[in-house]
């Protein structure tokens, strides 16, 4: 393990940031001042940071309909996500966006995406650019289990691996797509994602979703293959999304205890702090205060996001066309 | 009559016909939904918007298919599954996945009668849920059927009450032809009487909602009701009386009713959700002036959405739609040219 006490500071920062920005919208969505549908990430925070740990922020990556764990992990300002997801005019997308569409391109955050499968040819397009100007960055394409299913993700693994690009399909495996499970939606099962993409030619590996290091480490191997002009690699990391598909989802398709379950044995924040506090790398108090600056920085954003202002009406058709 | 809502009348009208016809199969994401979930139970959520409750039980896994998110798949084989007999139902859960399935309906399905000069027919349905109001935002909130009712071989429905949905659909499951099917999702849940048994509604044949002498309100689906309660507001405070034409299917498009109207009001107001640039408004707008140009007493005037993408912030969501106020202000103006 080469993490440095920062990175391992940092890391555990971000994935309590976006386990307590997630928690605290749960709590905040039955309030209803959360316009529309809100996607939790809850449960998958060691893929988001064990990914973008790998990675500046000149490089890109792009994102779901659940993409706020990509946000925080790839550096996007929490209350200026926050009072997205609020519909204010603060918001990173001027409350035009909501939850679904977060973005913020000078953090190489090209967009949390309402279409299931269309990220991966975006990121599979920036990483054409990246290619061109040569200076070794690379682009992630974060997907669910349920978007390897779409054709495009296809057409964009197959292009990537014929012009050699860098660029990383990274699948998060949670265990569902809305309500239906890899088991009937992929092909022979659940190990398919990585036998697919082997068969487009390039590299493919899973691990742990809920083990930052083994996220961690697959993922810089294939960043690094990719900034050295190796081309393309997939990675299926499997976990549990701790919450439905959406906020309001009741569920059924899941025995009770599945969560409960997850919960205790698949929680990344707990096996991080176990493992680093075990191997004397971090010390538990390290750990509580980052926890009590995270809590007060989700109170300050939740707080700013209702105070804030809605844009003004006259927004509606602004940036529509330059000069519209 | 019963009085049902948008969402019983959908199912009544297609448990009907998977009841009377074999042939009927109805597929897409998550319909019967908890294929391979942990608690082994389908039917768990009577599919996305609650439209097929225990579908799964009545009909079956050949009948009644959960698919993988493959849109493009799913379109494709409707086309393909009506060239070899069935009569599909398929569900594109929100109208904006149309995006990835436009060639399976634009260059396949709505070709084959025509390119394959009239030995084939394709009787399938492409159910879909559009419109803003919800808070969805840009790619879950576009009214795109002005895109849909552009294609040559396929025909249109945008509904706008419980009646019209039954039988509109008993009519869309029948026809030979392909149809795409507009739902507007903030109407599942709007009551209306909803004729009992096999009652099958024509396609092109509009509906006259309000009677009315000072103007004529065409509009399409959500839109009815907007309009609906800015003229009973109009007629109960002013004195002002408007028709109100609901076309129900925008192709074929019912231009008797609307013209017949507008010869006796000599206004015209087309109220329409979709974006106005190549939008249902501005077609039928164009069909008036044409063929109705000698009964108008005043230019026609257009209520659209804004020329943009569906804002997410509720209250930009709702500058971007038709109100009342801006129904309103165009009626007035109409009438007091
Ligand atoms: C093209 C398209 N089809 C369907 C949907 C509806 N939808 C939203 S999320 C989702 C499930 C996605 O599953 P997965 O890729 O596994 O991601 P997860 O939700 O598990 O994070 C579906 C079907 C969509 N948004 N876009």
């Amino acid at each position: 393990m080469q993490l440095s006490r920062e990175q391992l500071l940092r890391a555990y920062r971000q994935m309590k940031t976006i386990r307590e920005f997630e928690d605290r919208l749960h709590e905040e969505i039955p309030k209803g001042l959360i316009p529309g549908f809100t996607h939790l990430y809850s449960g998958q925070e060691a893929i988001a940071v064990g990914v973008c740990e790998n990675l500046n922020d000149s490089d890109a990556i792009t994102s779901t309909h659940r993409g706020h764990g990509h946000c925080i992990a790839k550096g996007c300002d929490v209350k200026g996500m926050m009072a997205e997801i609020y519909g204010r005019a603060t918001g990173l997308c001027g409350g035009k966006g909501g939850s679904m569409h977060i973005a913020d391109l000078s953090k190489g955050m090209l967009g949390a995406n309402g279409i299931v499968g269309g990220g991966p040819p975006l990121a599979m397009g920036a990483s054409i650019a990246f290619r061109n100007r040569g200076k070794g960055e690379v682009a992630v394409a974060l997907a669910g289990d349920g978007s390897c299913n779409s054709g495009p993700v296809f057409e964009a693994m197959n292009m990537a691996v014929m012009l050699n690009l860098p660029v990383i399909f990274v699948f998060e495996n949670n265990g569902y797509s809305e309500q239906t499970a890899p088991a009937y939606a992929v092909g022979a099962g659940k190990t398919d994602m990585v036998r697919r993409a082997q068969g487009f030619g390039m590299p493919a590996s899973k691990a742990d979703g809920t083990d930052f290091f083994a996220v961690y480490d697959m993922t810089r191997e294939a960043v690094e293959r990719a900034r050295n002009g190796g081309g393309p690699t997939a990675l299926e990391f499997e976990c549990l999304r701790f919450f439905g598909h959406f906020e309001g989802d009741p569920q059924k398709y899941r025995i009770k205890g599945e969560v409960e379950m997850a919960r205790e044995s698949m929680d990344c924040l707990k096996n991080f702090r176990k493992r680093v506090t075990e191997a004397k790398l971090l010390e538990a108090s390290d750990l509580d205060s980052i926890d009590s600056e995270v809590l007060k920085l989700i109170d300050e954003a939740v707080a700013e996001a209702i105070a804030a202002p809605f844009p003004p009406d006259t927004d509606v058709t602004k940036n529509v066309y330059i000069n519209y | 009559m019963a009085i049902k809502t948008y969402r019983e009348a959908i199912t009544e009208a297609l448990m009907i016909e998977m009841d009377r016809d074999e042939r009927v199969i109805v597929m897409g994401e998550d319909v019967a939904g908890g294929a391979g979930g942990s608690a082994g139970v389908r039917d768990n959520q009577n599919g996305i918007f609650g439209t097929y409750p225990q579908f799964h039980a009545r009909y079956g896994e050949n009948r009644f298919i959960d698919t993988p998110i493959s849109e493009a798949a799913i379109v494709g084989a409707a086309a393909g599954a009506a060239l070899a007999g069935l009569r599909p139902v398929v569900e594109i859960m929100f109208a904006d996945f149309i995006g990835y399935c436009l060639d399976q309906i634009m260059n396949q399905a709505a070709k084959f009668r025509y390119m394959f000069g009239g030995t084939s027919r394709t009787p399938m349905v492409l159910r879909t849920a559009y419109g803003a109001g919800l808070s969805a935002a840009a790619q879950h909130s576009q009214a795109i059927y002005p895109i849909i009712t552009h294609i040559p071989g396929v025909k249109v429905a945008v509904p706008s009450k419980p009646a019209d949905v039954k039988g509109l659909m008993l009519t869309a499951i029948r026809d030979d032809d392909p149809v795409i099917f507009f739902d507007h999702k903030a109407l599942f849940g709007v009551q209306g009487e909803v004729p009992e048994g096999d009652t099958p509604i024509p396609f092109g044949k509009g509906m006259r909602y309000r009677e009315g002498k000072d103007a004529t309100v065409v509009a399409i689906g959500r839109m009815v009701h907007f309009s609906e309660a800015v003229v009973d507001k109009l007629a109960k405070e002013n004195g002002i009386t408007c028709d109100v034409i609901d076309p129900r299917t925008t192709s074929p498009l019912d231009e008797d009713i609307i013209l017949s109207s507008v010869e006796k009001t000599g206004r015209l107001i087309i109220v329409d959700e979709s974006t106005p640039r190549c939008s249902v408004a501005g077609d039928i707008s164009s069909m008036v002036a044409m063929k109705g140009f000698d009964f108008l007493d005043a230019p026609i005037e257009l209520v659209t959405s804004a020329h943009s993408p569906v804002p997410f912030a509720p209250n930009l969501e709702r500058a971007y739609l038709p109100s009342g106020g801006r129904i309103e202000a165009a009626i007035r103006k109409a009438v007091e040219y």
